[in-house]
């Protein structure tokens, strides 16, 4: 059996392996890219069908970013949403035959996290502005400095390792009941794994969310929280 | 098979069986407690289980590490290297 920690690599571009993630991580990528840039030309003020459903999306995430943290979306739409959206196809790609999840392997994982532990400083020095992001470590008090600055990034830390844990043991246990018993008996197991997924993509998104959210809001002074 | 091998697989059954029983309390007791909110107060089953979800992910997450660390154990322990 193979290691679930292990990647298996494709082939090489020079001396960089590529291995089946990355191969499924572009694929992906280009494919929401391609469709967000069909979806959305010719915009119109009386939306068609398919624009309605698109809008329909997009508000409901704008709905969910203001109802968790109360902060306005606009800033944040793009990243969340992005985020969201890649992670749910990512965990969903096991529906494709033959194709295995990118975030059942570590390093998609630890990007994603990377990429929540900097834009939690780049939207945290943008909200509150350089010295306010360094105050959002004395916060509620300087005691806490040390621990704050620990939790930045064992959060993130603990994010990589539940996505990469919960889609990682989705597919070992597919592939475990698959080698013992066949055609039919691992749907179930397979259904299941769609619900981990929508709501692991979920629990990232809201947790970056609620991550820079903090941030932004221990940054601001006093007066800024009023207006 | 030397003592190492055999107690890493131990371990990592062991990991594996205990660090559910934790979560897997704790998940109860959240849930129960939703359903309990939900049944009082219906009009915020939305919020309520939102939060829920949130909440049995980061429960989970002790679960997982465990689960993890049995990995680890079995597949990448670098004592048997």
């Amino acid at each position: 059996m193979n290691s679930p920690l292990a990647s298996n690599v494709l082939f090489y571009i020079g001396p960089v392996p590529i291995s089946q993630a990355i191969v499924t991580t572009w694929a992906i990528m280009a494919l929401l890219v391609l469709g967000a840039f069909a979806l959305t030309r010719g915009l119109s003020l009386h939306p068609t069908r398919r624009q309605a459903a698109m809008e329909l999306i997009v508000t409901t995430m704008d709905t969910q970013i203001r109802e968790t943290t109360g902060a306005e979306p606009a800033a944040y739409r793009g990243f969340i949403g992005t985020l969201f959206v890649f992670i749910l196809f990512a965990n969903w790609a096991s529906l494709v035959p033959g194709v295995e999840p990118p975030t059942a392997k570590l390093e998609t994982d630890a990007a994603l996290a990377i990429l929540v532990f900097l834009s939690v400083i780049w939207f945290g020095v943008r909200g509150a502005g350089v010295l306010g992001y360094l105050k959002s470590f004395a916060a509620p008090n300087p005691i806490m400095i040390p621990l704050n600055m620990l939790e930045s990034v064992t959060r993130v830390f603990s994010m990589f390792v539940r996505l990469f844990g919960n889609v990682m043991s989705g597919v070992f246990v597919i592939g475990i009941v698959a080698s013992l018993a066949g055609l039919l008996v691992p749907i179930p197991l397979m259904a299941l794994d769609l619900l981990t997924g929508l709501v692991q993509a979920y629990i990232f998104a809201v947790l970056a969310m609620v991550f820079i959210a903090a941030t932004v809001e221990d940054g601001q002074t006093p007066t800024q929280k009023e207006t | 098979m030397d003592y190492l091998a055999l107690a890493s697989i131990f371990c990592a059954a062991f990991a594996v069986a205990f660090g559910a029983l934790g979560p897997a309390l704790a998940e109860g007791r959240a849930v129960a407690a939703a359903m309990d909110a939900i049944a009082r107060q219906p009009e915020a089953a939305n919020t309520i289980s939102r939060t829920l979800f949130v909440g049995l992910g980061m429960i989970e997450t002790t679960a997982i590490y465990c689960a993890v660390i049995a990995l680890l154990l079995l597949f990448a322990n670098p004592l048997l290297a």
